[in-house]
């Protein structure tokens, strides 16, 4: 147990650590340590959670350390996450804010910054590719021809600017009256 | 004291009210910080945005810790992070505790069938904006990241602490901005 919560705290603290460009660029860092690293979860657990994240509030670095946490260990395994996954930005960002006027210009920290642009980008590619593609036959998010339909419809929707939750919440209807009725 | 309590509940309601993550909350961030509470000038809110967005960690995360940081201090950002995580704790907890128990519902699997697919269009959909007018060497830099992690399972943290180092590299070498 105690072991189990010592890896749920480096782990979390890596991923609050690297998580530059966002919720979805961190998918993938989340991904390499909670199903590569250390199969706490399978891949299709991993995508109810980011389903689950989307339609919930906050953001899902801490919704994701809360409910593997508990997953993991229960709630001392959601508490050490949680606050793992805070402790880096909490620390980083009082240094930064402390310092920011003399970092603002800094041209070295300019270049670091936009080095890892396209690295972020390809973070959130992957995400999305370890959902569409992942190597193992149970995390399949893509089952048959109306997936891809529910997919372009939604990407459509997402152009348009519609609410991201109304589209999770409309193709989970969508897969109800599909795959239930 | 009556000012952390201010930053903890203005911090309170933003971690409750923001579905969807990043950006979708910075229209609520902006009111309760600006317009409600006058916390910060527009200037240092643009300042803000900057700042949450090159730190690593979640945006609302980071914009909690400079708020409560500029008002006070160290007990301003711890309580302004307790704020923005407490919401999304409570309501991750409680799933996690029951979720489990309905997973095999036929209804709902049929419904996660038909959410996950659309989960993978939202995360597809910013990455067209994001390549736009992208360099060359920065969108092969793209593309490699996304095969190396996807396909070859390599943890991200190495290309990130490599992306960083190329960009102040490429700086000292060439002396100037760099534009990938």
């Amino acid at each position: 147990m105690m072991a189990t919560l010592i890896q749920l705290f480096i782990s979390y603290l890596k991923i609050g650590f690297f998580g530059f460009g966002g919720g979805y660029a961190m998918l993938s860092l989340i991904h390499s340590e909670v199903v590569v690293n250390n199969a706490w979860l399978t891949n299709s657990e991993f995508a109810d959670i980011v389903a689950i994240s989307q339609m919930t509030p906050g953001p899902i670095a801490i919704n994701s350390a809360t409910y593997i946490g508990y997953e993991v260990a229960g709630i001392a395994g959601s508490i050490v996450a949680t606050v793992s996954v805070c402790l880096p930005a909490l620390t980083l960002m009082m240094l930064i804010t402390h310092f920011f006027l003399k970092l603002r210009d800094n041209r070295y920290i300019k270049g670091a910054v936009k080095g890892m642009r396209p690295v972020v980008v390809g973070m959130i590619a992957s995400a999305a590719l370890l959902l569409m593609f992942p190597h193992t036959e149970d995390g399949k998010s893509f089952i048959d021809l109306w997936s891809w339909a529910i997919f372009a419809a939604a990407l459509l929707g997402s152009a348009r600017k519609i609410n991201p939750i109304l589209l999770i919440v409309l193709s989970g209807v969508a897969g109800v009256v599909i795959y239930g009725l | 004291m009556s000012q952390l309590l201010e930053i903890f509940w203005s911090f309170l309601k933003i971690g409750a009210f923001t579905f969807g993550g990043g950006y979708a909350m910075i229209p609520l961030i902006q009111y309760e910080v600006i317009s409600r509470r006058g916390w910060l000038t527009e200037q240092e809110f643009i300042d803000l945005l900057t700042i949450a967005q090159t730190a690593p960690g979640p945006i609302a995360l980071n914009t909690a810790v400079f708020v409560g940081y500029k008002f006070r201090r160290y007990w301003g950002a711890l309580a302004a992070v307790l704020g923005v995580v407490i919401p999304s704790f409570a309501i991750i907890l409680v799933i996690a505790m029951f979720f489990a128990g309905i997973r095999n519902n036929v209804w709902v699997d049929a419904a996660f069938k038909g959410m996950r697919p659309a989960v993978v269009a939202l995360i597809v959909a910013p990455i067209v904006g994001l390549t736009k007018g992208m360099h060359w060497v920065g969108l092969s830099i793209a593309l490699a990241t996304a095969v190396t992690v996807w396909y070859f399972g390599f943890s991200p943290i190495w290309l990130i602490i490599a992306g960083a180092i190329g960009g102040v590299l490429w700086v000292a070498y060439k002396g100037k901005e760099v534009n990938p």
